[in-house]
């Protein structure tokens, strides 16, 4: 029987951009997909006739520009749009928009407070700073701290060499950033709420934690350290949604002769003497090959899919610890006609930016101390956006997809398995909050989908539904990701790999652990890596 | 103004323990030092006051665990009075209403009142604990590392941590630098399994800071804890005899013998600065008093915006002075009671020991919940001594002094603590209750102090007995502030030597070694 | 369901803070701004070349750039700098807090008189340069390039001063030229000519007061005013009405940006990098680096940055030089690399142009010490001329030269030159 060079469980993005870079340098690669389509987290669905969901990832900022260029993605029909800038909505009537230019956005900002206005230079400069110290690391293996192989020394010195070239007042900035509540950190810049709140929600989305707790700043790094075309921080969103990004590399990978099964669940990674021979379907069907990465997460990898006995017990220890969060759900609504909302111009370019309606970090904690107790939040964060006004092609003309991500959502309500009320109540918590904002809005909805973590886990795999396959928290960052020791993307299975969000740099539609494990398997390989671009340079 | 010829090589400012520290290990050095003390009691906030006719308690702190042996060395505290014996050392009892579980010895040498399965899993996160505390527990006597250029010192210094760390082995290593800025919510869950244990670890975690047991970073402060020790035993406790203000007592005794003058009731009011140098101080009574060195062992943000002022500092640094966070959590609860309070299901040892409520880590995590939005807890969470039980000389026959911590109250109060306060007296008396029935009939006096008061009453600004949160970002070389945390400050010949400087708060006399220290090799 | 869902009520009250916010939310319809003249600069822009300042549409070049310079140089130009930043800074203690905030000896500056200074961080890194108006003995107006208010204001801890950011409700021009201050006399300023260079007087006009400087930024003889912005336009009126016979033209950036190179002027965030905005630590420069060391006063008391000012002349960590250079050949070297030998890479010019006025080929470029410090021979410039789609390299030798590159009496002359 046939033994694939490679085989890669799951076509996520991560699976897919791994898939690629392996079939390109000359393996005969299998990628296996639980749903009978691909894209797993960034997918557009048709799920009521003529429009498309974007209905897990909405954004489209991290992806790798590198990445799109190794594997001619714009040549499959990958093209990223840039966002309009964005808003929070004030409880008082007005907003506050964050506009593009940046004098318009200065202006903006003096509405509220002439001082913050004023401060927002030297913010922006001390976050550019710091996300151009953490982008180089983001195409790169973590090196392992506790080894003396040259390579992991020579990746820690590139480590030391960088933060060497910071000066001291850098240095000391960079410390406290890593270790500081974005709330903290934006309290030493800013005065007015609304304004906080404006840049706090960049350090909450994704994650288990509040504005308020240690470590978030790092986490609105992770949230600006994408680019859209060289413009770092920029917010993007893939025409044609989020699912035209895993099309676009399924076709790039088709295009180089990789073979992609859709309806193809694995019930466990075939493991004989040590080594991952291949997988076994959940129809008990055996596929032979000679590697097999892993694209879920790291739980669902080594708690469901490679039995116990095959693993040392410290590896277990950690796997186990490693903390998945389910924080989130997504409400995606389907319109017949564009929402209007009274506190803001018809022809404010705010209606092709996200849009949000949490005006205080006060608000924001106090829908994260819900999550911590076991409830959706009464008054939830919206991440909401209504991406046919930059993509008509998304519904029928006129009518409109509006997606919405939401905060906080807890994996269990009340320690128990979220049911079908819960999630209707989840819902309403949702439209009322839009339904605030925006009269009549209850009256445009044509269908709505309704995602609590029950719901991604079920469909996406993504244990607990956290979207970024793992909290991001020092503890399960660089050297830490996803497990000490096991950082460079290689399981103590020989031949298995992992190559999803829950290893280094983390999540979000980036693609870069996918590239770098890519990476790290041609090298064991001693195969040429020519086909894979090296960081761009940040200069 | 009177001014006089320069004649002291150090003024002192602030007499607390470590304004103590600094002047009694500048005296040994051979300097010529002058204490000035604001209050007319020395002490700070590790004073032993008498709040009700005949019941005398701790100020603030009561509880010794963490004062440095180094400085035990260096003033030959024990020969002043110091008494530190293996049979003063406290357990730990975490109150619970399914039965209490006690921490015996050094933190926990022995526990009981879990199930077998607990204590060997204890045991083994114990070791854990004590083991990395250790490998960062040499960074209490040195200064942090300067970013802007070590000195040979600093690497030697450094290069040593690595090399404890290697020792600690591969997977050690590795769990160390995976938990070392994790949550002590989360290290507890991936290791113990109950509750009461638990909540009494998340509470010492986050005691003393604005942080609650799921908060990134919040198990430093148990490794802070930790890394501390008495007796040389980490982890170990006692209740001073006499108080606290006995070991001001002891540390003062070393000072004046070592030939430092000491003068009370002088507040100052400005430090003198010539052309960017401290040259003396001015008191409140308008006295010139002229010095090489001046060392402020007073809050940093006191130091610099008040005593020196703003003009004679740049801009930049002023930021970052009023950017430390120190907004103070706790309350100091003193309890006048006719009699020994009876704690349920807790035995006469246990009853001299360190009683907390803390039931489980959620407990912790739900009352720092509305701290952070200016509210109390209304199920508070506490540590509680009964130190008349050890020391009668503290009540009059019978009658029994109740010292409690108190977690949260927030120092900025939304509602305010004038009519704060009462209520929140209200809920901590209803937990006393629950854990022991019929304490409330008992009291005959009752003092709290919200961090306002303790603002008030001790100079602490915020109300926070490590002048500045130590959190992650305010500690080492950010504290107090970045750039300016090996003691010195932009000014010449001013120091800091208190809580708010490396390594922070506590009954540790460490931050006042550690600048006198850097002020005799500086040959200031 | 198993929740009950918070109601949010959306605030009916309506405060008049809320209400002003409210009534500048169509802002980001206009994106570049209008000054308080702008219809009168549409009026004379027949080239429609705008840019933007700080958010302002701002000209270019009004009709043609070269002589829109020579009416600076042979008649009187008439600039709008309105957009410049305006900080208003008033109270008993104005003068004490400057001290702190600037370089220069703000207590030696006398009511009715200016001075060009700039200010640094704790580092010593210059945050901006600008001019300091003493307005009287306790208010004064900061004008800067750059936006400060968040440094201004924590600056201001400890001191009895208020700060006011004013750039939209106060108008300004600058009217540089021989023929300026008989344009300002004819218009009816009397006692103008009394104002010495750096000095500033108060005039009525309209019903208000216009703010008199005898200052600029073209090295020539010229005047600053300042004017409530609802009284702009009558003032432009007023000039132009009186210039006409003595050939008041209105002109743009470009114009000004030679004659200020001539001067040998420097631009923050042109010629050096204002450390706020700095994202690359090493494009920080210290008052010494970039020509302005000049400013220091070692006499006075504290000022911020003073220790690391001090600490770097001490230990000699200054790594930066701001030099004049005068190239070879009339082809401008903007933006060239500068080298040493013609191979080790030196510095950057940053703004060069051949001046009409010395007839000379001049720039301003920034050196890496010891270059153009101690080392001051053998340098050159690269040239890269674009002509006719294909690079013309050139390697021009560079000398160091004194700024200003030109020094016209009629600046300083008092009483001014009546041309």
């Amino acid at each position: 029987m046939k033994a694939w060079d490679a085989i890669v469980i799951g076509g996520g993005h991560n699976g897919l951009v791994n898939a690629c870079y392996l079939q390109r340098a000359g393996l005969d690669v299998l990628v296996v997909e639980k749903n009978d389509w691909v894209g797993g987290a960034a997918t557009s669905r048709e799920l009521t006739p003529g429009f498309l969901y974007s209905n897990c990832s909405y954004v489209c900022s991290l992806f790798r520009p590198e990445i799109m260029r190794d594997l001619e993605l714009p040549r499959f029909g990958l093209q990223v749009i840039s966002y309009d800038g964005g808003a929070v909505f004030t409880r008082d009537g007005d907003y506050l928009a964050n506009y593009r230019d940046h004098d318009a956005h200065r202006r903006e900002f003096a509405r509220f407070s002439r001082r913050d206005a004023e401060a927002y230079d030297r913010y922006s400069r001390d976050v550019t700073r710091q996300c151009r110290f953490i982008q180089p690391l983001l195409m790169r293996t973590a090196p392992d701290p506790t080894s003396f192989k040259p390579r992991d020394l020579g990746e820690l010195l590139f480590l030391g060499k960088k933060f060497a070239g910071l000066t001291a007042e850098e240095m000391a900035l960079t410390l406290r950033f890593w270790t500081m509540s974005i709330s903290d950190f934006l309290d030493e810049y800013f005065e007015t709420d609304v304004i906080k709140a404006n840049f706090a929600l960049s350090g909450i989305i994704g994650t288990a934690l509040g504005p308020m707790s240690p470590g978030t700043a790092y986490v609105l790094l992770h949230h600006y350290m994408g680019e859209v075309d060289g413009s770092v921080g920029a917010w993007g969103y893939a025409r044609g949604g989020m699912g035209a990004v895993t099309k676009a590399l399924a076709a790039s990978f088709r295009a180089s002769g990789g073979t992609i099964r859709t309806g193809a669940e694995v019930d466990h990674v075939l493991v004989r003497n040590g080594r991952a021979k291949g997988v076994v379907l959940a129809g008990g069907e055996e596929i032979y090959g000679k590697l097999v990465i892993s694209n879920a997460d790291v739980k669902r990898t080594f708690l469901k899919l490679v039995e116990e006995r095959e693993l040392p017990d410290i590896f277990l220890r950690r796997v186990r610890n490693f903390k998945i969060r389910g924080s989130s759900g997504k409400v995606n609504i389907a319109l017949d006609s564009l929402p209007e909302f009274p506190a803001l111009p018809k022809d404010s370019p705010v209606y092709r930016a996200d849009m949000h309606f949490t005006d205080s970090i006060e608000r924001m904690e106090r829908a994260y101390d819900d999550w911590k107790a076991g409830r959706w939040s009464a008054d939830p964060f919206l991440d909401m956006m209504i991406p046919t006004t930059l993509d008509p092609t998304m519904a029928p003309p006129g009518k409109h997809f509006m997606s919405c991500f939401v905060q906080y959502a807890p994996p269990k309500i009340d320690g128990r398995d979220w049911t079908d009320a819960d999630r209707d109540g989840f819902a309403e918590s949702v439209i009322a909050q839009i339904a605030a904002y925006s009269p009549g809005f209850r009256d445009r909805i044509v269908h709505m989908e309704v995602r609590t973590p029950r719901e991604i886990e079920a469909e996406v795999g993504l244990t607990e539904g956290n979207i970024f396959q793992g909290e991001l928290t020092f503890d399960q960052l660089l050297f830490n990701r996803p497990v000490p020791g096991y950082a460079q993307y290689r399981s103590p299975v020989g031949g298995l790999y992992m190559c999803g969000s829950s290893t280094h740099p983390g999540g979000g539609v980036m693609g870069a652990p996918g590239r770098n494990a890519a990476a790290e398997i041609l090298r064991d390989l001693a195969k040429p890596t020519s086909h894979m671009s090296p960081a761009h340079d940040v200069i | 103004m009177t001014s006089s010829e320069v004649n002291w090589d150090a003024i002192v400012i602030g007499g607390g323990h470590n304004g103590l520290v600094a002047a009694a290990t500048l005296a040994k050095s051979g300097r010529k030092v002058l204490l000035l003390e604001a209050g007319s009691d020395l002490g700070g906030a590790a004073r032993t006051e008498e709040f009700a006719p005949g019941f005398r308690v701790s100020a603030v702190a009561h509880l010794l665990n963490r004062l440095h042996p180094d400085v035990v060395k260096t003033l030959e505290l024990e020969r002043h009075g110091l008494k530190v014996e293996r049979a003063d050392f406290m357990p730990s009892v975490a109150l619970s209403k399914d039965g209490s579980l006690v921490l015996h010895g050094a933190y926990g040498e022995v526990l009981t009142g879990a199930s077998p399965t607990e204590q060997s899993a204890w045991k083994e996160l114990r070791a854990q604990l004590l083991r990395y505390a250790g490998v960062l527990k040499p960074f209490l006597s040195r200064r942090p590392p300067d970013l802007a250029g070590m000195s040979i010192a600093e690497m030697t210094g450094l290069g040593q941590t690595a090399l404890a760390l290697k020792r600690l082995g591969k997977e050690d290593m590795r769990d160390f630098l995976r938990v070392l800025l994790m949550n002590v919510y989360d290290l507890l869950d991936e290791q113990l399994s109950d509750d009461r244990l638990k909540g009494l670890l998340a509470f010492d975690a986050t005691l003393g800071s604005h942080l609650g047991p799921r908060s990134p970073t919040s198990l430093l402060g148990l490794y802070y804890r930790l890394a501390g020790e008495i007796g040389g035993l980490a982890g170990a406790q006692m209740l001073p005899k006499g108080g606290m203000g006995a070991v001001v007592t002891a540390i003062r005794a070393a000072a004046e013998q070592a030939g430092v003058s000491i003068r009370p009731a002088s507040p100052v009011a400005k430090v003198v600065v010539e052309k960017g140098r401290a040259i003396g101080v001015v008191t409140q009574g308008g006295e010139t008093l002229r010095a090489k060195t001046v060392v402020s062992a007073t809050n940093p943000a006191t130091t610099i915006l008040d005593l020196v002022g703003p003009r004679e500092v740049d801009t930049g640094f002023v930021r970052k002075v009023k950017n430390i966070r120190m907004k103070g959590d706790a309350a100091k609860l003193h309890l006048a009671l006719d009699r020994p309070p009876q704690f349920s299901g807790v035995d006469a040892a246990g009853h001299k020991g360190r009683l907390v409520i803390a039931p489980s880590p959620d407990h912790v995590e739900r009352a720092f919940n509305p701290s952070k939005y200016g509210e109390f807890s209304p199920e508070p969470v506490m540590e509680i001594t009964l130190p008349s039980l050890a020391d009668v000389s503290l009540a009059p026959s019978g009658a029994c002094v109740l010292s409690a911590v108190v977690q949260y109250a927030p120092y900025a109060l939304r509602a305010g603590w004038a009519a704060g306060r009462p209520q929140f007296l209200k809920a901590i008396m209803a937990q006393l209750e629950t854990y022991a029935p019929g304490i409330g009939a008992t009291v005959r006096h009752a003092e709290l102090l919200t961090p306002a008061d303790i603002e008030a009453r001790y100079r602490m600004p915020g109300g926070h007995w490590h002048h500045g949160e130590l959190q992650a970002d305010q500690m080492l070389m950010s504290r107090p502030v970045s750039g300016w945390s090996g003691y010195d400050t932009p000014l010449e010949g001013l120091f800091l030597a208190g809580a708010g400087s490396h390594p922070g708060g506590g009954i540790s006399g460490a931050p006042g070694l550690n600048a006198a220290r850097r002020i005799i090799a500086m040959r200031a | 369901m198993a929740q009950a869902t918070r109601k949010k009520p959306i605030a009916s009250e309506v405060d008049t803070a809320l209400e002003a916010r409210l009534a500048a939310q169509p802002h980001f319809r206009t994106l570049r701004l209008g000054t308080p003249f702008q219809p009168r600069i549409d009026a004379l822009g027949l080239k429609q070349d705008w840019y933007s300042w700080a958010g302002y549409r701002a000209p270019h070049s009004l009709w043609d750039e070269e002589l829109e310079y020579f009416a600076i140089r042979s008649q009187a130009a008439l600039f709008d700098i309105s957009p410049m930043t305006k900080y208003r800074i008033e109270g008993p203690g104005a003068e004490a807090y400057l001290d702190r905030v600037t370089l220069r000896d703000v207590t030696r500056l006398q009511p009715g008189r200016v001075h060009y200074t700039a200010w640094c961080d704790d580092d010593g890194f210059v945050l901006d340069d600008g001019t300091l108006f003493r307005l009287s003995p306790t208010r004064f107006r900061l004008c800067s390039q750059e936006r400060h208010l968040p440094w201004l204001l924590d600056s201001a801890i400890g001191y009895e001063v208020s700060i006011e950011e004013e750039t939209e409700a106060v108008a300004g021009l600058a009217l540089q030229g021989p023929t300026s201050f008989a344009i300002l006399r004819d218009a009816g300023f009397a006692g103008v000519e009394r104002l010495k260079v750096f000095d500033l007087a108060e005039f009525a006009h309209d019903g208000a007061t216009v703010t008199i400087s005898r200052t600029g930024f073209t090295g020539d003889l010229g005047y600053e005013l300042f004017v409530p912005a609802d009284k702009a336009l009558s003032l432009w009126d007023r000039l132009m009405m009186a210039g006409e016979l003595r050939g008041i033209r209105a002109i743009g950036y470009t114009a000004l940006n030679r004659a200020r190179l001539e001067a040998g002027l420097i631009v923050a965030n042109a010629d050096f990098t204002t450390s706020e905005h700095a994202i690359r630590a090493d494009r920080l420069r210290m008052p010494d680096e970039i020509g302005l060391g000049f400013l220091v006063d070692p006499e006075k008391g504290h000022f911020n940055g003073r220790r690391a000012i001090f600490e770097a002349r001490t230990k000699k960590k200054l790594r930066h030089v701001l030099v004049g250079l005068e190239i070879e050949g009339n082809i401008p070297a903007e933006h060239a690399i500068v080298y040493y030998r013609k191979s080790q890479e030196v510095g950057l010019v940053s703004a060069a142009m051949w001046s009409p006025m010395a007839k000379r080929n001049i720039a301003i470029a920034s050196l890496q010490r010891p270059y153009g410090d101690t080392i001051v021979d053998d340098l050159w410039v690269e040239i890269y001329a674009m002509r006719e789609l294909q690079y013309q390299k050139l390697m021009k030798k560079a000398k160091v030269v004194q700024r200003p590159f030109i020094k016209l009496d009629r600046r300083t002359a008092s009483p001014p030159a009546d041309f």
